[in-house]
Order: structure tokens, then C-alpha cells, then sequence
């Protein structure tokens, strides 16, 4: 945007956007105000950046140039309606909200309308289960594969028995929150640990009671599932009761640059579920660095961090799957509902990712129609305050498949009897 | 220059008591209420409906009933958003719980809930009053917003405490859910507008409404002259109540089809139905609708102008909406303090008048 | 044993808590006890507040985002790094200016209007600074460092730790809380004293009693709000420091204008020791109940309710507030 600009769309009067023919329309319903735009600005410049390089150096996908409509939500749900209704008709490929509760909006209305949401890494966890779920993706994990990662890797560090052990789930109380109690539950009946759930309001700007609780029961492990300033308090709260670092691990959601650094050193060991890998150690970047950031197309000022990685993440993945979706079609101009049928049959593999320049960046895993979730797959990232940096300290890991398949197929079956759906995949 | 009249003559108390007493106010009233059922609908889109009109129509309930209890009985409410709460929850069980109940009626029980519990925690008010009175709506506020998200019955022992609403259909038309066309919810929302908008205006006018006023402008005088103070206010909160209940419903079952009550509920809704009836005018219908149409239209139009048309990034636009709005609200203050309402009066005056000012 | 020491730890945190409160409730009561008005703007004027100082104590380039998408620049910082101190005066001058500007183009025009109308008033600037604010230095979250040590106090845990046996280990205290509440005593005996011994201080005392009266023995009402304004700003800008320092500086951090509300209600608008005390209330109040009941029977998070229900039951007794004016209705 600059002045010439600014002036030409002055001159034009005020007209909605009308949809532009032989381009690939992506919305993306970010936000970058409000009390969770600190986390929501690196996430949507990661998405934004990724699909600028991709026109800047490849003319687009497939040679279809892409254009990315930002829409902001505030991440508050009625926006995100606003958002919703203002870009389905203009060709909208596929919805990544980044909101648990405009995730839940959507998913009846997007399947309505024929367009696919991938909700990497929150929404309806039960989504995952493609046959009920017919335009819903969730890979490559959730929060019930996250909670079990969780379980897991306490599993790991104990060397297999956490009989009578004490963790406490510190969880905002939102749905979003919430997503973990059923899984931790099970695993608790099945590991035998104790599990103490400490709920959070919104914002929790004021924790106090929940971390003299803590420091009174002393609680083995702690996990959270904080977003926004509830996840800095919380960190630091827990470096004021000196609670070691590394029994301390927090959801993918609460684990960015943003959530440790005002706790300086003191949040050094600090572990969090990661997705992918983050860091600059990769081509992709000099790509960036060429076509964007030198050029002064984008600002680059978050690039490497945990949530620019994941939005660009993001982006990787949908722009995969228009390629898949490409491939499988043969035409270049896809629609949103060819978009959904190449995210079925997607398969993200090393080399793919080494060709974009992404090596070893996430997992590789293949989609089907039955499992939207892809592999489920987590892997566990520990903040260096020293350096600043978060490194992954763990493969990616699966969770225990057995106790959340039950319960996936348990809560998709309430929904499409809720519904009155009929399974899909023969 | 618009209205052609010569005085005010009036020869029955009929004529005298109508809500419209100027012919071309009546008039421009029928024509936009004809235009609203039989030629909107043919027009509207899906983003017309979902994104401008039905946030209008539910918030436009939503804050006459607000005004009915702040404007009109003078008791000042930060609760509307748990109140709201209680109708979507209401409505949510009745829909799950009776799936052959018509939506209708879920919505309502919606409202006639709220309604008790609106009187429930109206009582302090015999005691506390003025900004103080904000204190005991929202300990309502924040404890029925606490209570939805503690208590599994509320959202049927799902994983996650969401509530979404299934579909439910209206002769034939489906109302809720994803195929609910933009005509049918649009018409579905008018009509509870209107029908609330007609049964607020009348009750405002009537002999409850003139005890809420007295109450209102001197509860002691009002006290002495015969009014009873109880009743009134309980009156008033299980009124307004029942309209923000029904709004609650609506937004729930309607606009947004599934809501998590932190998200949709909180106190920030509280706030932004006390600014709609601020702006718009307290103790006015007309005000009620003037302020939820300025409150949720003037975002999505600032936004779409500043986005859409001029292509500014979405996060600057985002800032500019808030100083636009900020700045606006201070300015009409300036002009006119008494709300949009009472501007619109004024220039209605005025256009009575011209070319002759006096 | 424990559980009771356990005990007097929440208390005392929670009283820790009422203070960090009290100074966001500072601010309200001193602009309505001079003119009537609830300022709803009082969260944004803290995070306002800490953005400023955040800014210029980083170097931040106001409105460099707006610059750089208008003019395809890349400003960013202005390079240098400036004394706490320094930064704090920086922003306090800039609160004052702040004051200036709302009286000059606001108040003014709004003279001998209703509160509700008023209320309103600060409803718009408050909508307008959050815009503004996040224009002005982004909405990036920002670190607030002005020197104030942080984290659990662990001479006093270590001194305290044999009061129990295994299972205590001492009381806990945030350092931060603890100069919050140095801090709290000096700004309200600083409030008391210039309030009791300047002539300004009369001043304002009076036009919180009767502002015709004060407008007719010559007392310039435009004068006393800029002031009192300055003196909110102020006061938000150490609320500002004491919650940014926690949590960081971010939108957040005006809504803890939620917790003051509380404390307002049952110390009373219009009185500033109301506002400590109301504060220790609540803290200890909605810390305790949490303690006893809320975590091990209720399910948590029962805090925010907790203390409006608190605030409530005293109204209920004394309608006025703790220390508000007594209630005088006549007909």
C-alpha cells in the first residue's frame, strides 16, 4: 500500500470486491487487534508471506496467482461470521480461522457451502474422524493426540510409571481450554496419575489463587492450555514459585517467543508441544529473505518465530494441497470443492518438504478420507532463554491412538446423530 | 420541506394517542415496514443477512429491552450478557430436549426464563440503587457465565462446552442450521422485532411504562403518588429481561448457530448493548434501534470502506475503526447529548418548520 | 495446622492482590470524586500508559507501521535505549498532555451534563485511544522493564518456613507485590497530603463537594480537571508498570479496569481510602473463598464472580458503598 495507491482506491468509490476470475482467492480470517492479536500477528504474516513468495517466485500455484484476502476477526465469533460471509462467494479455497470458536461456526456452514476449513491444531477435535466430517481437517494433531503427547512424554521421563503421580492441568476456561479434560481423564484411569484441573478465566491477567494451589500441592507435572496473556502470567507466576521449568508444558499454544521472554531467564527449560520445527535454519528463508523481506514486500520482523513457522506452516499446507488438488483435476483453476478432495488423498513426505525448502520442518503423513487427522503425531520444544530460541528435543511422537480414537469416534458419532448424518468413505 | 402540513389539528383522543401523530411519519412507517417484509427478502444475500441484518434485528431486541429497564425505569444493567446467556442456554435444552418444538416457542421459553431470572436478581434493586445497581447485574453477569461453563447439564456433556444448534424448520423453511436461507432467518428476526418493537412501544406508553418513568425520574416522589416501587422494578427487570433473553435465543439459534458463552456472552456484550441505548437515545424505542444499527453497522461499513475500497491493510483499518468510532461517539455527544434519538427529533423539528423557523 | 498457615498465605496474597487492585480503582474514584464522571477509559489510559513508556524507553517510532505502509519505509526503532526514569517522566508528560487534550476538547464542551452522558463521553475516548494506542506502537506484545524485581520473596519463605512442619514451606510473596504496595502508600499519601495541604488540593476538595459553589468563590473548574486528569493519568501509569511488569504490555492490560470495578462498588466512588480498603477486601475475600470453597468443592475459577457477589452483600447493607457519601433522598 502506498500513497498512489491509497489515492487511486479513493477515487474509486466505496464498492465491494467483486470476485477476480482465473486466481486462487484464500481467505484468511486473522487477527491482528484485540486481547489475542499479539499472537495473531506473526501467525498471519507467516500465512501471508508464505503465499506472497510463492506468487513472487513461482507466479503462484500451478501458474495461478494467488490471492490472499485478510480478514480480520478480533477472534471474536460474530466477526468471523462477517469474515465468513464476505469472502465464501468470491471463490474462498479454504478457511484456516485460528479460533477454536469461530472453527465450531463454520463447520456446519463451510460444509453447506461446499468449502473446506483446516483447523491445524485446534477446532473440533473430532473432526478428524473424515467420515462423518466431510469438508473438516484437522492435521497434523489435536488437542486429544496433544494431551496424550503430554502423558506420553511424562511417561518418558518417569521411565514408564506415573502410578499416583500428581499433574495438574492449568486450562483457560473456554471451550478451547477445556478440549484436554476428557483425554487427561481417561489417561488418568488408565496410567493411574492424579490429575488436578486448575481453570483459568479470561484474560487471566490475575492467577495468584490458581499458583498457591500449585505451590501447596506441589504437583508433580504441569501442563496448560493458555492462549494470550494468560500464557505469559502463568509462566511467570510459576518462575516466581520456582517451579522447575522442565516439569512445566504447556499446549502449542503456549509455546511462543511471546509467552516466554517476559519472564527472561527465569522461564529457561520451559517445554511445549510442537507440530513443526521453527528456527531460520532453513532455505525457504533465503527465498523470504530475496523476494520479501530485502525487497521490502513484508517486514520479516517475526520470521523464525514459533507462530510466523506455523503460520507459514499453515500456508505450506494448503498450498500443497491445491497442488495435490491441481494434479489430481488436471486444471490449474481449481474450486474449493476440488481443494477438499485433494486434502483427502494429501500426503506430506520428506522430500517434499526438503524441495520447498522445509526439510524436516513437520512431520510426514499421508490423509484419507476416513482420517482427517492426519498422523496425530507431536513432538515436544524447549525454550532456551539464553539464546532465545526454542528447539525441538523430541521426535514426533504419536499419542495413545487406542484411548483417542475411542473417543473421536465416540464424540463424532453424538454429532452426526445430532445432525442426522450418514457415514461417508464406503 | 419533506413534511407538508399546516398545524396541529387533532378532534379524537384516538388521533391524539397514535404512535405516529404526523401523517408523513405514518406513512413513511408503513412503506418501510411494507418494503422490510415484501421487498427485502427477495434482495437479500447471504452476506446482507448474516453480517449486517441479523446481528441488526437480534441486537435491536436486545436493546429495547435494555431500554426499556435503563431508559425508561432508570435502573442501569451491565447483566445483559449473562442475561442472554440464560435465553441461549434455555433455548438450546428445549431444542435438544422437544426436537418436534416449534423454534418459536424454544425462543420464547428462552425469554420467559430469563425473565425469572431477571427478577431474581432485579430484588437488590429495591435497595441499591444507581451505579451501584451496576454491581448486582454483574455478579449476574459474571456468575451465570461461570455457571454455563461449570455445569455440564447446560451443554449436554459435550467434550468441549460448546452448544451448536441443529436444524429446525418453520413451515417448511429451515430457520437454523446451514441451510437456513438469508430470506427466511432475516423474516424469521424481523417478524420478533417487530411484533417486541410494537408490545415495547405500547407498554412504554401505557400505565406500566408511565410507573417505570416515575420511578425513574424520582422513585421516592413515585412512591408517594402511589406507585409501587416493587412492582415496578420487578416489572421492569422481567420485561427487559424477557426481550434480552429472546435476543440471547436468537443469537444463539439463529446469527450464529453455535456459541461458546465466555466468547458470545461475556461482559463485553453487556457493554455494547449499554452503548447501542447510550447512543441511541435512553427511553426511546426508535433510540434502541438507531443505537444497535450504529453499533453494528458502522464497523462492518468503516471496515468495508477502509478494507475493501481503499485496500488499507486490515490492522491499521482495524485501529481507525475504533478512532472513527470513538470520535463519533464523542462528536454526536457534543452535538447532541441526549443520543441519536433526540438529534433526529430535532431535525425533525426543524424540517417541520422550514422554510419558516419560527 | 498447614492448611490454616496455607490459610494465611492466601490472605496475605490476597491482600497483596487488593492493593495491585486499589491502584487501578485509584484512578476511577479521583476522576469521579472531582467530576462526577465514570471514566470507562481509566483501563485504556494504563495500557496507554505502559505503551508509552514501553516505547520510549525502547525507541520505538510512533506510528511506524502507519508510516511504513503509506510511505514504503522500513522505520522501526530510533535506536537508543533510554533510563527508566527518564522514559517514566517521558510518559507521565505525556499523560499530562493527554489530560489537557480531553478537557480541552472534550470536557468542555459537556459541561453540567447527566453522568450516564458523560459515562458515555469516556466510552468514545476510550474507543478512540485503543485505536489510537495500538496505532501509535502496534499491538505487538512488549516487554515492560523499568528495574522492579520480580518473583517470590525467598528470604521471607526461608524465615517463615519453620512455622510449619514438612509440608510448609513458608510463606510466599511476590517481590513485585510488595513494592506495589510500597508504592500504593506512597501515591495515596502523597494524594492525602496534597489533597489536605496545597491550595490546589483545597481546590479539588471543593469542587468535589459542590462544583457551583466552587465556580462561584472563583475556583476554574476547566483548571481542577485538567489536573485531576493529569493525576488519573499518573496514577494509570503506575497501575500501567505494576500489571505490564507481570504479564507484559498488551491490549489485555486494559481490561483490568474488570477487577477494579468490584473494589469501586463496595469502597464507594467517591472516596479514596474506600478504594484501598475495598480493594484488601476483595482481594482477601475472592483469595479465600477460592481457597475454601471454590477450587475444592466449586471447580475454580470462581474469583471473578465471587467478588461482585462480595461487593453485593455489603451493598446490600450499606447501599452507598463502605465510604461513599451517605445517600441523602429527598423529594
Amino acid at each position: 500500500m502506498n500513497i498512489k495507491r491509497m489515492m487511486m482506491a479513493t477515487a474509486v468509490a466505496v464498492s465491494v470486491a467483486t470476485p477476480a476470475l482465473a486466481e486462487l482467492v484464500i481467505p484468511s480470517l486473522v487477527y491482528r487487534t484485540g486481547a489475542y492479536g499479539p499472537n495473531g500477528i506473526p501467525y498471519a504474516d507467516g500465512y501471508a508471506d508464505y503465499f506472497a513468495l510463492l506468487n513472487e517466485r513461482d507466479g503462484g500455484i500451478g501458474g495461478e496467482m494467488v490471492n490472499l484476502i485478510e480478514c480480520e476477526t478480533a477472534y471474536n465469533t460474530e466477526k468471523g461470521v462477517e469474515c465468513f460471509e464476505a469472502t465464501k462467494d468470491l471463490g474462498s479455497l479454504v478457511y484456516q480461522p485460528l479460533s477454536t470458536g469461530i472453527t465450531y461456526q463454520l463447520i456446519p456452514k463451510a460444509t453447506a457451502a461446499d468449502i473446506p476449513i483446516l483447523s491445524m491444531g485446534y477446532g473440533r477435535t473430532s473432526a478428524a474422524n473424515g467420515k462423518v466430517f466431510s469438508h473438516i481437517f484437522n492435521f497434523p494433531g489435536n488437542y486429544w493426540s496433544a494431551a496424550s503427547a503430554v502423558i506420553n512424554h511424562i511417561l518418558d521421563q518417569e521411565n514408564g510409571d506415573i502410578k499416583g503421580k500428581k499433574i495438574a492441568l492449568v486450562y483457560h476456561n473456554s471451550a478451547y481450554g477445556r478440549e484436554p479434560i476428557r483425554t487427561l481423564e481417561e489417561l488418568a484411569k488408565k496410567h493411574e496419575f492424579e490429575l488436578s484441573l486448575l481453570p483459568v478465566d479470561h484474560p487471566g491477567q490475575e492467577q495468584k489463587s490458581q499458583w498457591l494451589q500449585i505451590r501447596r500441592e506441589k504437583p508433580d507435572y504441569i501442563t496448560m492450555w493458555g492462549w494470550g496473556v494468560m500464557n505469559q502470567v502463568a509462566i511467570q507466576e510459576a518462575a516466581n514459585i520456582r517451579y522447575p521449568m522442565e516439569k512445566f508444558i504447556g499446549v502449542w499454544w503456549s509455546g511462543s517467543e511471546n509467552d516466554v521472554i517476559p519472564a527472561g531467564m527465569k522461564a529457561d527449560g520451559y517445554k511445549a508441544l510442537a507440530m513443526h520445527n521453527t528456527g531460520m535454519d532453513y532455505p525457504l528463508y533465503d527465498d523470504l529473505k530475496t523476494y520479501l523481506y530485502d525487497t521490502g514486500k513484508a517486514s520479516g520482523e517475526h520470521a523464525g518465530t514459533v507462530l510466523y513457522s506455523r503460520g507459514m506452516y499453515a500456508g505450506m499446507l494448503a498450498a500443497e494441497g491445491i497442488k495435490t488438488a491441481q494434479k489430481m483435476t488436471g486444471k490449474s483453476n481449481i474450486t474449493a470443492g476440488d481443494l477438499r478432495d485433494g486434502f483427502e488423498v494429501l500426503e506430506i513426505t520428506e522430500e517434499k518438504m526438503a524441495a520447498i525448502g522445509m526439510p524436516n520442518f513437520g512431520p510426514s503423513f499421508k490423509v484419507s478420507c476416513e482420517s482427517h487427522g492426519g498422523p496425530m503425531v507431536t513432538a515436544i520444544q524447549q525454550w532456551d532463554a539464553k539464546n532465545k530460541t526454542w528447539s525441538l528435543i523430541t521426535p514426533f511422537n504419536p499419542g495413545d491412538m487406542d484411548v483417542i480414537n475411542r473417543l473421536i469416534a465416540e464424540d463424532s458419532a453424538a454429532y452426526a446423530a445430532e445432525n442426522n448424518l450418514s457415514e461417508r468413505c464406503g | 420541506m419533506l413534511y407538508r402540513e399546516a398545524g396541529d389539528f387533532k378532534v379524537s383522543y384516538q388521533a391524539d394517542q397514535q404512535t405516529f401523530p404526523i401523517r408523513f411519519d405514518r406513512l413513511f412507517f408503513w412503506a418501510l415496514l411494507a418494503s422490510a417484509y415484501f421487498v427485502v427478502p427477495f434482495f437479500i444475500n447471504d452476506y446482507w443477512a448474516n453480517a449486517v441484518l441479523l446481528p441488526f434485528l437480534i441486537y435491536g431486541v436486545a436493546s429495547i429491552g435494555l431500554n426499556i429497564l435503563t431508559g425508561y425505569c432508570g435502573q442501569v444493567s451491565l447483566g445483559s450478557g449473562g442475561f442472554m446467556a440464560v435465553g441461549a442456554y434455555t433455548c438450546y435444552k428445549m431444542m435438544t430436549a422437544f426436537p418436534d418444538l416449534n423454534l418459536a416457542f424454544c425462543i420464547l421459553a428462552g425469554g420467559v426464563t430469563t425473565a425469572i431470572v431477571g427478577i431474581m436478581f432485579g430484588l437488590p434493586s429495591l435497595r441499591i440503587k444507581g451505579f451501584y445497581l451496576a454491581v448486582v447485574t454483574l455478579a449476574a453477569q459474571f456468575f451465570l457465565v461461570w455457571m454455563f461453563n461449570k455445569v455440564p447439564w447446560f451443554y449436554n456433556y459435550s467434550a468441549t462446552g460448546m452448544i451448536s444448534s441443529p436444524e429446525r424448520t418453520m413451515f417448511g423453511y429451515a430457520i437454523t442450521g446451514p441451510n437456513a436461507t438469508p430470506a427466511a432467518t432475516y423474516l424469521f428476526c424481523l417478524t420478533f422485532l417487530v411484533v417486541l418493537a410494537f408490545l415495547g412501544r405500547n407498554l412504554t406508553r401505557g400505565s406500566v411504562g408511565r410507573k417505570w418513568m416515575a420511578i425513574r425520574d424520582m422513585d421516592i416522589a413515585a412512591e408517594i403518588i402511589g406507585v409501587n416501587p416493587l412492582m415496578a422494578k420487578i416489572t421492569a427487570f422481567g420485561v427487559s429481561s424477557f426481550y434480552v433473553g429472546v435476543a440471547g435465543a436468537m443469537i444463539f439459534s439463529v446469527y450464529l448457530g453455535a456459541v461458546e458463552v465466555t466468547e458470545a456472552f461475556g461482559i463485553q456484550k453487556s457493554f455494547l448493548l449499554l452503548f447501542m441505548i447510550i447512543i441511541g437515545g435512553l427511553g426511546s424505542i426508535l433510540g434502541s434501534l438507531v443505537g444497535a444499527a450504529f453499533m453494528v453497522l458502522m464497523p462492518v461499513l468503516l471496515k468495508n470502506i477502509m478494507v475493501n475500497s481503499f485496500g488499507w491493510a486490515i490492522d491499521i483499518a482495524a485501529h481507525f475503526e475504533f478512532i472513527i468510532i470513538g470520535g463519533l461517539i464523542v462528536f454526536f455527544l457534543i452535538v447532541e447529548p441526549h443520543g441519536l434519538a433526540q438529534l433526529w427529533r430535532i431535525i425533525k423539528e426543524k424540517m417541520r418548520l422550514w422554510p419558516f423557523p419560527h | 495446622m498447614v492448611e490454616f498457615l496455607y490459610g494465611i498465605e492466601v490472605v496475605i496474597n490476597g491482600l497483596m492482590a487488593g492493593v495491585m487492585y486499589s491502584l487501578v480503582a485509584l484512578g476511577f474514584v479521583l476522576i469521579f470524586k472531582a467530576s462526577g464522571i465514570f471514566n470507562y477509559a481509566q483501563g485504556v489510559m494504563a495500557l496507554f500508559a505502559a505503551m508509552t513508556l514501553v516505547g520510549v524507553q525502547e525507541g520505538q517510532v510512533p506510528f511506524a507501521h502507519l508510516i511504513n505502509s503509506v510511505f514504503g519505509t522500513q522505520y522501526h526503532h530510533f535506536g537508543w535505549h533510554i533510563n527508566a526514569f527518564v522514559a517514566i517522566a517521558v510518559a507521565a508528560l505525556v499523560m499530562l498532555l493527554f489530560a489537557y487534550l480531553v478537557e480541552r476538547y472534550i470536557l468542555k464542551h459537556l459541561v453540567n451534563q447527566e453522568p450516564i452522558i458523560l459515562f458515555m463521553a469516556t466510552i468514545g475516548l476510550a474507543y478512540f485511544m485503543e485505536g489510537f494506542g495500538d496505532l501509535m506502537w502496534g499491538s505487538n506484545i512488549k516487554t515492560l522493564d523499568v528495574g522492579i524485581p520480580q518473583g517470590g520473596n525467598f528470604w521471607i519463605e526461608e524465615k517463615t518456613a519453620f512455622l510449619g512442619g514438612e509440608d510448609f514451606y513458608g510463606f510466599y510473596l511476590d517481590t513485585l507485590d510488595i513494592y506495589a504496595t510500597v508504592i500504593a502508600i506512597i501515591l495515596v499519601s502523597t494524594l492525602v497530603l496534597f489533597s489536605q495541604y496545597t491550595k490546589t488540593g483545597r481546590a479539588l476538595r471543593a469542587v468535589a463537594d459542590d462544583h457551583q459553589a466552587a465556580l462561584s468563590v472563583g475556583i476554574s473548574l476547566r483548571r481542577i480537571w485538567v489536573i485531576v486528569w493529569s493525576i488519573a493519568g499518573i496514577v494509570a501509569l503506575v497501575a500501567g508498570i505494576m500489571w505490564g511488569s507481570k504479564s507484559g504490555v498488551q491490549f489485555s492490560l486494559s481490561l483490568i479496569a474488570l477487577k477494579a470495578l468490584p473494589v469501586l462498588m463496595l469502597g464507594g466512588f467517591t472516596s479514596i481510602p474506600g478504594a484501598i480498603i475495598g480493594g484488601l477486601i476483595i482481594g482477601i475475600g475472592e483469595k479465600l473463598f477460592e481457597f475454601l470453597i471454590g477450587a475444592p468443592f466449586l471447580g475454580g475459577a470462581t474469583e471473578n464472580w465471587f467478588a461482585y457477589m462480595l461487593a453485593l452483600l455489603f451493598l446490600v447493607f450499606r447501599p452507598q458503598g463502605l465510604f461513599g457519601e451517605k445517600i441523602i433522598e429527598r423529594v
